[in-house]
């Protein structure tokens, strides 16, 4: 019972964060039809502003909301410099800018603060634990969950009652289209990137309280679980990325539980080992999204 | 003469011109940067052989070039030394040493046969999902080498390659890629896989198994760079798998994406201006290291330049320098419209 209690909460959790970190990245592929390489480093950027004003004194939730704000201001910073710019021209053009940006960030962070890991301020409860049934369970899983909880229901709220939403979903589906009925392009994208930029903070306070360190290449796995994520979700479809996400976290669990110590050091292997699989026997991923319009 | 033999003509002679002026000018220095610079062409080029036919960016080429450099290492380390550099190998090959020749060959084939395994059900995606999944692909060939200790010595640095990669090597294998590239973009799959990167549907429609198309060129892309991985682990001599990560990708695709991913002129003016630049901005990076007193180590710089002027590119000539004509047909239609003229 304690053992099926723990793979729960470890898979939710998980999956949660997972979910949210694809999330972040489909609302801007949904749109622009373009993949953010950039998107780890949104997650960087939160973490750095959490080290940055450390020193500050200030309560650590003034800190968070800072390195959210900070997280959105880059998302719409990418979306200036590496997407608008390119944005009409060929896809691999983009893939190439949003790579290049990655870069540019990840150096900049090596060469103004330091390749070493950064200890981050924390407050007590991400290393609390708590005990459910017989389980030992860390507060911030059960954190993890609350928020993801708490955003995928506030997403869905937003994507299905609000104007800004439902703007975007027509974007989404038909580019050309919404803009002929008046909705503002450039304006709708700067908001789904400030969007996907807000997720990617929460995302990385959450992942950074699991490593308490942050280094330059932290976002390198969470990009990677979102694009795994979005691929076997379906590219274009919002509640398949968070399927996807959760089916990510429930793959991996049950390989952290299953392999033995020796291949557990393999266990990126595996996982992507199934996705093969999950696409040869869905090319377009779980979910198919609406259909496909021009983008631009 | 035929344009494309224009074209084979003029890169090959870039590349001599390159191998023997370093030659002549005899500073061991410029002889690491050229010999560097043909193993950077093998491998872009290489690149440019799928990601310029297919029109789809590969990020999990420089893992193929990891495969080909330790295949090769496992040949080709002498077997005394194999007990100290690759402790737990499997019995059976730490007798194995064959030539690095031999060896180079065997790293292209390992890497194609990976590729052809792996990659059937990749190349049926388009678009993003078929650069994030190569991109996956990268993470997994990293992960198996860091951890497959036996082959690969983990994550420590793996050494005593014979070091038998010079310049006249490096070069003549740099001019066999170049020949190679040409010669699959005019071949049948070469030109359906372009039709098919221009319009998927129409190409489709015409009857091209697009998939199979682009396993093919897929194929050939990580045999080069296996051969170029094996070359360049016969120059450096001790590596880790730390080389063939993302900072090494990002090279190579800087330098495939500034000349023009879609013609091999491209991939090779590309490498050539990148190598330049890299070097000078590693040159300057280490001068500032040298001077500047304690105000802390710079690194990244270089790269961040890098980038800069990658988005520059992109922005201002997105299809590269080279964005659709090969220089022979370039050549061939300026003469062509002389002729008119007079």
């Amino acid at each position: 019972m304690a053992f099926t209690i723990q793979f729960v909460i470890d898979v939710l959790s998980l999956g949660g964060a997972y979910a949210l970190m694809a999330l972040g990245l489909v609302i801007i592929y949904g749109i622009l039809r373009l993949v953010n390489f950039a998107y780890g480093e949104l997650i960087m950027v939160a973490g750095y502003t959490l080290y940055l004003t450390g020193g500050s004194g200030l309560p650590w939730i003034v800190m968070a909301v800072l390195a959210l704000a900070m997280a959105v201001v880059f998302g719409i910073f990418t979306d200036y410099a590496a997407f608008r710019p390119v944005r009409a021209k060929s896809v691999t053009a983009v893939l190439i800018t949003s790579f290049a940006f990655s870069n540019l960030l990840q150096n900049a962070a090596l060469l103004f603060i330091s390749p070493r890991p950064r200890y981050v301020p924390l407050p007590e409860i991400f290393s609390q634990t708590v005990v459910i049934a017989g389980a030992i369970t860390p507060v911030r899983n059960l954190l993890t969950i609350a928020a993801s909880i708490v955003l995928l229901a506030a997403v869905a709220f937003l994507m299905r009652k609000t104007t800004l939403g439902i703007a975007m979903r027509a974007a989404a589906s038909n580019f050309t289209m919404a803009r002929m009925l008046g909705v503002p392009a450039n304006l709708i994208i700067s908001l789904a990137f400030a969007l996907s930029g807000f997720l990617a903070g929460v995302v990385g306070i959450l992942w950074i309280g699991r490593i308490g360190t942050v280094v330059p290449g932290i976002g390198l796995e969470p990009l990677l679980v979102a694009f795994i994520a979005t691929v076997i979700g379906g590219m274009r479809s919002l509640p398949g990325a968070v399927i996807g996400g959760f089916l990510l976290a429930f793959i991996d669990t049950t390989l952290n539980y299953t392999l033995s110590q020796d291949l557990l050091k393999f266990r990126d292997a595996f996982t992507f080992g199934l996705v093969i699989l999950i696409l040869l026997w869905r090319p377009d991923g779980l979910i198919k999204g609406p259909a496909s319009g021009q983008r631009t | 003469m035929k344009p494309s033999h224009l074209t084979a003509l003029v890169l090959l002679a870039v590349i001599v011109i390159i191998g023997v002026g370093s030659h002549l000018i005899g500073i061991r220095l410029y002889d690491r940067i050229a010999t560097n610079l043909m193993i950077s062409l093998v491998l872009v080029v290489g690149l440019q052989t799928f990601m310029g036919n297919s029109g789809l960016l590969s990020f999990a080429h420089i893992g193929f070039m990891g495969l080909g450099a330790y295949t090769s290492a496992v040949l080709t380390i002498p077997s005394q030394m194999k007990g100290m550099a690759l402790p737990d190998l499997y019995p059976f090959l730490t007798a194995v040493e064959v030539s690095p020749l031999l060896a180079m060959v065997a790293g292209g084939l390992v890497a194609a046969a990976v590729a052809a395994a792996i990659a059937y059900p990749l190349m049926r995606l388009s678009d993003a999902a078929a650069v994030i999944t190569s991109f996956a692909l990268l993470v997994v060939l990293y992960t198996v080498m860091n951890n497959w200790s036996a082959l690969t010595n983990g994550p420590r640095t793996l050494f005593g390659l014979p070091r038998t990669t010079d310049l006249p090597t490096a070069a003549s294998v740099a001019v066999l890629a170049v020949i190679a590239a040409l010669v699959f973009k005019e071949s049948r799959t070469g030109k359906l896989l372009r039709a098919s990167r221009e319009d998927e549907v129409a190409a489709a429609a015409l009857g091209a198994n697009i998939p199979a198309l682009r396993w093919r060129a897929f194929i050939l892309a990580a045999f080069l760079a296996g051969v170029g991985g094996s070359l360049w682990g016969h120059f450096i001599t001790s590596f880790s798998p730390k080389a063939f990560y993302l900072k090494e990708t990002f090279l190579i695709v800087t330098m495939l994406v500034v000349g023009g991913a879609n013609t091999v002129t491209g991939a090779v003016v590309g490498t050539v201006l990148i190598t330049v630049a890299y070097e000078g901005l590693r040159g300057t990076e280490s001068m500032l290291n040298a001077t500047s007193f304690g105000a802390g180590q710079v690194i990244g710089l270089t790269e961040i330049v890098l980038a800069l002027a990658m988005i520059a590119v992109m922005i201002l000539k997105p299809g590269g320098i080279f964005p659709s004509r090969e220089i022979g047909d370039i050549l061939a239609r300026l003469r062509a419209r002389k002729e008119t003229r007079s």
